[in-house]
Order: structure tokens, then sequence, then C-alpha cells
């Protein structure tokens, strides 16, 4: 199997081969973060550019990394609100960029779509770091490598995606990726944040926390925006917590072995509490440190040496 | 000066006439109608050619005043001519806005300009279209507004909505209501559904629209006042003045044909020429659609011509302006409904009498001593949709690039003859 895309814009246009062309590549990636120098020579000369048209530090900084481990030369083009405004269109800035002779995009916008209308427009490699609600393959690859690690296999695992499954780029990676690699997935929180139609895209939806979690082997929590209690999608954080939090007292009855999985950055106190984040049988920092070789892996991928 | 056309299949759904012969034209006016008729003068041979009162275009959006890098009066006369509308009817959603006479003169003064096909404004149903104080309907119908409108807006405050309507009593010159529950559609960019679920797209429902559509029927029977109901794009609002026609309330409306020729999955590339509104639906509301216009629920296919630059429709798929052109695919579009069972007569009948009938305007007929508005179409035209050819300043179409069939040949304005546009 032989990497033949341009771009990593979802994986709803991945098959299950290129996921797993992805994940191998990733794992022996892995093992240069533990070296001493950690830095292989693999992507030198190559230059990659950041193109961040909203705030992020933990996505933006874990590319920065990656990049850099491949020794690969790394910009940082943050688009801040005032330059936005001068008017020059997110097509323009990236073909502005590419003038000065680039091999990657890293591209998040706040508009579905928007890295796909660069990629359409320009020869460079672009990676969505996230397109608003749409799609966020390098997250759920990372996702995917590590149920992996701990889990040995992905196929005939049941995960259960908890929380702002609407507004949630996360979870339809997540959707594609899991489906496609044979587990089973199982949508849940409160009515108002899960899109009725949603369950065409493979996954199964349930309001009932106890019902989400009962054979669940990976429990994955989205994080809970605020804001949204002010567009009235639940009522306060208070009974959205007790409702679907991650409390030892929510979790009675789940898989002796249950992981737990979030995205990042959580909220403690509201979609999970202390105990469960810090606990044991929690992932979130393993998946921040499987996020570096997996986005290596991409990088490589897409503008590595073509033998 | 005379105009023969010879030999053409002459339909007039409003004279309920399909059958060959020849039409003579006499100083503008339709002189005569029959076999073997002979004059001096041009000749127009129209052997295997549908020959029909000239196409009447009852929502079309044009940009002058304000947008004129977008469409002017002379380009989208142009286009309607190019797409066999011999009469376009213009909305009000202009900068300044047609919500006084000075607008209204001045739509009247520029199209005289141009001098190519007929064009009608449509005046504002409440001041600068914001729904709060009615227009001067009185003063507008005299300076010649054919009806009203505050299209692209609802007008939500249902006591003005009803006042709008009573007051609408003394004219007969329709309201023509663009149905929109603008609380529930908020932020919406897409129809709610697989589609906006899979993209992560803000989704407008259906029930934005049928909200809507069923609140103004009632205030059409509470009034007693007639209504026509813009675009009309679900199944649900089908239903809803199916229903009402039968329960007698003065209701008629329109769709255009991206509502029954394509679905949301058209968005699927965020190609926002595909961003409408109200946006593209599914395909049982397409089914739903071609069902009422064969039923007679949907009385007219309007074109909703709505003209944006490049680089206003260049913008992300939330930026970018609602609204697609269609005076040149209108046509061809219609036609394609026809089938065994759907005459090309009831086609063309919701492009001529339907649309005249509803605004009360003295035209949509091949009646002798009428205006000779006459539209020659190729039925069996083939043809593919290029940005060169497209008269529109704006080419604004997901349709670029597709084979259509069927094109008028010749539009015919008072006896004048525009050919090859």
């Amino acid at each position: 199997m032989k990497w033949t895309k341009k771009d990593l814009l979802g994986l709803e246009e991945l098959s299950r081969e290129e996921i797993e062309l992805i994940l191998e590549t990733a794992f022996s990636f892995k093992e240069v973060s533990s070296r001493d120098v950690k830095k292989v020579p693999t992507l030198r000369g190559k230059t990659i550019v950041n193109l961040f048209f909203e705030p992020s530090t933990r996505t933006r900084t874990s590319f920065e990394l990656a990049a850099k481990r491949l020794s690969a030369d790394i910009l940082d083009f943050s688009i801040s609100d005032s330059s936005v405004s001068k008017g020059e269109s997110p097509v323009d800035t990236a073909e502005n960029i590419e003038a000065m002779k680039v091999d990657c995009f890293v591209v998040r916008h706040s508009v579905a779509g928007v890295p796909k209308l660069i990629a359409k427009k320009i020869k460079a490699a672009v990676i969505n770091a996230g397109d608003n609600s749409h799609e966020h393959p390098t997250q759920a690859l990372l996702d995917l490598f590590t149920i992996r690690e701990k889990k040995g296999k992905i196929k005939g695992l049941r995960i259960a995606i908890i929380g702002d499954i609407q507004h949630s780029r996360v979870a339809r990676s997540n959707i594609w990726g899991l489906t496609k690699l044979g587990a089973s997935v199982i949508l849940c929180g409160p009515p108002t944040l899960i899109p009725s139609r949603i369950g065409k895209m493979g996954a199964e939806i349930t309001y009932s926390f106890k019902e989400a979690i009962k054979d669940a082997d990976i429990l994955y929590f989205l994080r809970v925006q605020r804001e949204r209690q002010q567009e009235i999608f639940f009522p306060s954080i208070q009974e959205y917590a007790h409702l679907y939090g991650a409390n030892s007292e929510n979790l009675k009855g789940v898989k002796k072995n249950v992981l737990i999985m979030h995205p990042g950055p959580i909220n403690r106190g509201v979609e999970i509490k202390s105990e469960i984040a810090d606990s044991s049988s929690s992932l979130i920092l393993e998946q921040v440190t499987n996020g570096i070789a997996v986005r290596m892996a991409v990088l490589y991928l897409l503008i590595g040496k073509k033998d | 000066m005379n105009l023969l056309i010879k030999n053409g299949r002459v339909i007039d759904p409003g004279n309920g006439i399909d059958k060959i012969a020849d039409i003579l034209i006499k100083n503008g006016k339709i002189a005569q109608i029959g076999r073997n008729l002979k004059a001096r003068g041009r000749t127009l041979q129209a052997e295997g050619m549908l020959v029909v009162p000239g196409l009447i275009d009852i929502h079309t959006h044009l940009r002058e005043p304000g947008r004129e890098d977008e469409e002017t009066i002379l380009s989208g006369s142009k286009a309607a001519l190019a797409g066999g509308f011999t009469t376009i009817c213009v909305m009000p959603n202009t900068n300044p806005c047609t919500d006084n006479k000075t607008v209204v003169r001045f739509i009247y003064d520029r199209a005289k300009q141009a001098n190519l096909c007929n064009i009608l404004p449509i005046a504002a149903i409440t001041k600068k279209r914001k729904g709060e104080e009615l227009t001067e309907f009185g003063e507008l119908i005299e300076a010649g507004a054919v009806g009203f409108s505050d299209d692209g807006n609802s007008i939500s405050d249902s006591r003005i909505m009803r006042r709008a309507l009573e007051y609408s009593k003394i004219f007969a010159q329709p309201l023509i209501l663009h149905c929109e529950d603008t609380e529930l559609s908020a932020g919406g960019v897409v129809n709610e559904g697989y589609l906006s679920a899979n993209l992560g797209l803000p989704g407008i429902p259906k029930q934005a629209e049928e909200i809507i559509v069923g609140r103004d029927l009632m205030l059409a029977e509470l009034t007693g006042a007639k209504i026509h109901l813009a675009h009309v794009s679900t199944a649900g609002s089908v239903e809803l003045v199916k229903t009402a026609k039968k329960k007698g309330i003065k209701v008629t409306c329109e769709t255009c044909p991206q509502y029954f020729m394509l679905t949301e999955n058209a968005v699927k590339d965020f190609d926002t020429n595909n961003k409408v509104n109200p946006p593209l639906r599914e395909e049982k509301d397409n089914q739903a659609i071609r069902k009422g216009l064969f039923d007679e629920t949907i009385d007219v296919i309007a074109s909703d011509h709505a003209p944006h630059s490049a680089e206003e429709k260049e913008k992300d798929f939330l930026a970018a302006p609602f609204g697609m052109i269609g005076l040149e695919t209108t046509l061809p579009l219609s036609l394609a409904l026809v089938d065994r069972r759907f005459s090309l007569s009831k086609v063309i009948a919701k492009l001529t009498i339907n649309p005249a009938k509803i605004l009360g305007i003295d035209k949509g007929t091949l009646g002798i001593g009428r205006g000779a508005d006459i539209t020659i179409i190729d039925t069996k035209a083939e043809w593919i949709l290029k940005t060169e050819n497209l008269k529109s300043k704006s080419k604004n179409t997901p349709f670029l690039g597709r084979k259509l069939k069927g094109k008028a040949l010749y539009t015919i304005v008072r006896g004048k003859v525009f050919h090859n546009l």
C-alpha cells in the first residue's frame, strides 16, 4: 500500500487501508520522541506552514513539534482577527504563502470546507487541522492509534462518544475512522446536541448515559463549551454534569477494563471530574503523546521522499 | 411592418390551443393565427419548433440600483431574452429598496433605455423591507408596481402581516410572500438533514418554511386576502397549499427549477453556487414539488434569478450570499418535466398564463390584437451551459457544464425579434 493522496482533509474520504498505513507509519515514528536526540532527518529541506485562522495552542504545537522532529522548517502563520478584516480570503492567503515555495499547509478555519477550498486551489499538500464542526482527521487518527496501542485492536470494540456531538469535528472524524476499522460507535448526549440524522454516518444514538456506557470498551468524552448554555442547548452546566458527566457515580456499571478518552482541553468538573481524568483508566495524556507520532506520520506520507 | 411565423406548433394554454399554425404580426400586435397565412415582410420558419406566448418570470432579482457590478437592468434584460422571457418582474431588494415611487419610476426609465424585454417592478410590502411600516400601496401601483413583496425577508410580526393582507384587498395586485421563520432558521446555510449532520454546517429545518406557510395561509383565510407564495421548496409546504386551496383560501404559489432538479447532496463539495434560500432539500421534496406542479397545487415556475459576483461567491460557505442565477436555465430545466403525463402545455402555462393571471397583467396569451410577445423554442436543441455564453453579468449557477435540452431560438417582444443572443 502506497500513499497517493495530495491532502488529508478528513477521514470520510480515506479507505481502511489508508488509515492503517498512517497508523503503521506512526508506530515506527513513535520511538523517535523517546530518544535523547529527538530528531530524524526525514524532512530536511521541507517547509511546512501552520496556517491557523482561529486560535489553537495544542494542535498547532503538536504539529510544530512533529515537523521539527522530522527536521522540517515550520513557519507559524496565525491570523489575527484584524488581518482577516483586511479582507484577504483564506485562499488568497494560502496562495500568497505558497508563492514563497512551501511544501505543506496545516490549516485550521472556523468554517467547514475551507481547507478543501484551499486544497483545490494550491499544489502544496493540505492537512485539515479542524474546520469547525466538520472534521479533525489527525485528532481521530491519534485516537485510533491510542486505542489500538492499548487494546491491541479496534475491530469489535464498542466506543461511546459522549457530549456535544453536533458541534464536534472530533466526533465526526472518529465516527468515520472507528467504523471503517470495524468498531461500533454509540453517540450519547442531550438531544439538543445530537443531529437526528447523524446516525446515517454509521453510529447508534442514545440520550441515556446508562445505555451508552453499558457495553462500551471506551468512553470518549467531548468538551462542553460553556457558551452552549446561553444558546439554550441545556439548562445549566450542573444539570449537564449530572446527566452526562464522567464521575464515579455515573460510571457505576461500566465494563471492568473500560478506558477513558478526551480530546482536550478538559473542563474539570463539567464533562469530567478529576477523579476520572486522573485515574489509571484515563488515556488523556497518552493521546497527546501519540499526537506527535501520528502527525509525524501524516507529514511524512504527504511530503516525504517518494521511492 | 409585418412578421410571419410559419408552421410552428402553437401552444397557447390560456386559450386552450395546441396546433400547427402560422401567426401574423402587424405593427407589434398579433393580427391573425391560422394555416397557410401569407404576408409581405419578414418570415420566420418555425417548423418543428414550439411557438408560445412570451415567457413571464414572476421572481427576478436585478441589482440595479445598488449592485450594478452584479446585474443591471440592461444585462438582466439580455439574460431574460436569451432564456426566452419577454417579461420579468423585479424584486425590490435593491439599494435603495423599491419602497417608493421614485425607484419604481427609475426602473421603468432604465427599462425604457434598455428597450429589450418588459420589466415590471414589484414593490416592497413594508418600508425598507423591515416588516414594520406599510409602504404606500396605492401610490406605488399608480407608478406601475405589479405586486408587493419583502422577498428575502418574512414579515415576522403576525399583526403587521395581517394588516398588510387586509389593506391589500383594496387593490388587485397580490402580496408575494417569502416564508421563513427566521428565528428557527437563524444561522443556517443548508437544509437540516443528513448533509448538515455530515458536514457539520448549520441547518435550516423544513419547518422554518412550513411554519410561516401555515401562518400566512391562516392569515389569508382570516382576512380573505389573496397571497402568492414564493419559492416553495418542501413536501410539507406543498401539502399545506393543497389543503388550503381545497378550503377555498385564495392562494397561489411558485417553485424554482432547483427545487425539483437538485437536492442537498449538491452541497457536498462546498460549492457556494448551491447555497440558496430556501436551501436545496431532499429527493422526497423534489418528488413532492414535481407532483405539486403536475396536480396544479403549484401554479408557477419562477427563476428566482439572484446574481452574485464571483468575489462574493468565492467566500467560505457561511459568508457567501444565498442565491443562484436562473433566467437562462429555467426554460430547459422546466421542459425536463415533460413526460407522457406531464404535457408541454402544462409546463408552458406555468411560465405564461399562470403568472400573468396572478399578477393581473394583460400578458401570457396569444390573443388577436394583443401585443406580440412570443417565444419560439427549439425543444430538441442540446447545449452545454458555459460561463462565456451567459448574458447575465454574474455566473453563479451550479448548472455550469451541464448538458441542457431546449432553447429559446427567437424571443419576440412587441413584434421585435431577438435572435442568437
